[in-house]
């Protein structure tokens, strides 16, 4: 699984992966150009932006939407169509930034207590049966609660939640990588454990990984809106899709219904194409799963 | 050829402890050795004890369960079960290397071959990364995989079955090393690709001078590349000695009953084959006196309540048996 995503990239047939994606994957297409617009707002929310996230034109007080403000405005006269872009940043910063804190925090305690087995893994697996436990959204809440709200908090705060959640998966992988004979054999030529790890494990389970990406990435960008809704997420007046929809939405929702409906639709098309994304960059790295449109389990 | 010994192996005992605390004896005071440049090879059927031989060799054996609790492994003179880790795994891959029996699950499929071959030298230091990719070149040039140039940038699964094994060897040759140990090299492979592999191991070890173990269960292979035999049952070696000597007196009964099994071409009568009656042992329930007391058919009185040794008979051929096998 592994060799074939290396494959991918290194023989550079990263036409042959997009073509293969748009041909057996259409919804995967549709979501790898939803991601590519997402993040490309992200990047470039400075130029892409009509206005500031905060400047104010009163006399414009919730307008609906029209050519001059592509998403109407709020109640205060901020432009809601720079604001979904510059929402389109906070989330993808910290959505990036936990997806991958999260992903390194699975590979760290995921590659040790697969590869060592034994004692080790008894007690990290214990550990994260017991973190498991908590809901995810009490742990987060009462975290902020305490740490107070902000972007930092919240990156770190769910890297651990995800992290450690996601070292179960990775565990499993790693379990089944470190049986073949290749990781003997390493072995037996003399190269140390630290270098098989990094040089025969991790990269044969990079299929497993990117799945995992994309699914807290996603995830993650819901728990933040969700936060934000509650008011323990991004801090106003940086925008945030899940503040806009809780202050200004739900305040004026029968004015100007467009204040909840734009960020709300953004969020979800956002997620849902990004859940698309990774589920197609599966089936196209795991052989098993390719063949006529249908996932078929053919055993080797 | 020189007769300087490369590895003597002394007593070697490894056992591996069950989960209710039983112990269960798979190398039980197993000695032999290797001069250089000697093809030495293992038969025994599965569970034997061979493989598990080659990884004590190794120092590979899983701990827990599996432990060496007693014997002396003398390498060059260097005893290799006293030595630190750190020590071992200067040997390991670079003065003693193994070949694995399974290609298709012994290279790494997210690393090109050319990286894998030389991965044993660039462990043990022996060459810059730039030289590297020049060395994996010719060693499979050596190995005889056609348009090295190209074949050295291709991943593990653009090969097929023979040519895996054949890299295998490259690997195993990238530091030259004093002693290969090929565990069951050829036993994935097709008969006729078999040939090919084993011709060309036993061509790379003697144009090096380096040792070869050979571990298998085919006694074909054996009788075709080997130059000493030691065949094992249940842990033991039964019956060691000259491969000719071997074939063409085999003084176990064991080492009978497996030449019994194999059909021959010459068999002109339509006999039929005989197999080895009964089961392959039982590590954790042996019977008490000579291991294969109960499928064997010259057993006498002694055979069920002394345990043979190791003795030489006349010629360079031992065996551990009571019995005299009186030809039919």
């Amino acid at each position: 699984m592994g060799g074939q995503f290396l494959q991918i990239v290194s023989n550079n047939s990263l036409s042959l992966f997009l073509w293969r994606l748009c041909r057996d994957k259409p919804l995967g297409a549709v979501g790898a150009l939803v991601c590519i617009i997402f993040i490309f707002s992200g990047l470039f929310a400075d130029w892409i932006a009509p206005f500031d996230y905060n400047e104010m034109n009163p006399q414009d007080r919730l307008q609906s939407p029209s050519f001059a403000y592509f998403f109407g405005t709020d109640q205060i006269g901020r432009d809601v169509f720079s604001r979904i872009v510059y929402g389109a940043r906070t989330s993808m910063v910290i959505g990036f930034a936990v997806a991958l804190l999260s992903i390194l925090i699975s590979i760290f305690l995921g590659v040790l207590s697969g590869y060592f087995g034994g004692k080790l893994d008894m007690v990290l697996q214990r550990l994260v049966d017991a973190w498991m436990s908590f809901p995810d959204l009490v742990v987060v809440i009462v975290a902020v609660s305490v740490l107070g709200p902000g972007k930092i908090q919240i990156i770190l705060i769910l890297s651990l939640l995800y992290g450690i959640a996601g070292s179960r998966i990775i565990r499993g992988a790693v379990m089944g990588v470190r049986e073949n004979d290749y990781v003997k054999a390493a072995d037996s030529i003399g190269v140390t454990t630290t270098m098989i790890m990094i040089r025969h494990i991790i990269p044969n389970i990079l299929a497993p990984v990117s799945v995992l990406f994309t699914t807290r990435l996603a995830a993650t960008i819901l728990v933040e809106a969700a936060l934000s809704f509650l008011g323990l997420g991004v801090p106003p007046p940086e925008p945030s899709w899940g503040s806009m929809l809780s202050f200004e939405g739900r305040s004026y929702m029968f004015q100007a219904p467009w204040l909840a409906i734009i960020p709300g639709i953004v969020i979800t098309i956002v997620v849902y194409n990004i859940n698309m994304f990774g589920d197609a960059i599966r089936d196209l790295l795991d052989p098993r799963m390719r063949g006529s449109g249908r996932r078929q389990l053919i055993s080797q | 050829m020189k007769s300087e010994l490369i590895l003597d192996v002394q007593g070697l005992t490894t056992v591996f402890r069950m989960e209710d605390g039983s112990e269960i004896k798979a190398v039980d005071d197993v000695s032999f050795n290797v001069k250089s440049g000697e093809t030495v090879a293992i038969v025994g059927e599965s569970g034997s004890g061979k493989s598990v031989t080659a990884m004590s060799i190794m120092r590979l054996i899983p701990n827990p369960p599996g432990q060496i609790v007693s014997g002396k492994i003398h390498f060059e003179g260097n005893d290799l079960l006293s030595m630190s880790e750190e020590e071992a795994r200067a040997i390991r891959g670079n003065k003693i290397s193994m070949i694995f029996q399974e290609p298709m699950t012994s290279l790494n499929p997210s690393m090109t071959v050319g990286r894998q071959i030389s991965e044993p030298a660039e462990v043990h230091s022996m060459i810059t990364s730039q030289k590297a990719s020049q060395m994996s070149q010719s060693l499979l040039d050596a190995v005889r995989i056609p348009d090295s140039a190209d074949r050295v940038s291709s991943y593990p699964h653009e090969f097929s079955g023979g040519m895996r094994q054949r890299v295998m060897i490259a690997m195993g040759m990238s530091c030259n090393p004093k002693l290969i140990i090929a565990d069951e090299p050829t036993t994935a492979l097709d008969v006729t690709v078999q040939a090919q592999v084993l011709h060309l191991l036993k061509d790379i070890t003697y144009k090096t001078n380096a040792s070869l173990i050979l571990i298998t269960h085919d006694l074909g292979v054996v009788a075709r590349y080997a130059d000493r035999v030691h065949v094992m049952y249940a842990g033991k070696i039964v019956e060691s000695g000259k491969s000719r000597d071997i074939f063409n007196s085999p003084q176990h009964p064991y080492t009978l009953a497996l030449m019994n099994s194999i059909p021959r071409l010459s068999n002109q009568k339509k006999e039929k084959l005989k197999p080895i009656r009964g089961n392959p042992p039982d590590l954790s329930k042996l019977p008490v006196g000579c291991s294969f007391n109960p499928r064997c058919d010259f057993a006498i009185k002694q055979c069920f309540h002394e345990k043979p040794t190791l003795t030489t008979n006349n010629r360079y051929q031992s065996k551990a048996c009571w019995a005299t096998i009186n030809d039919k």
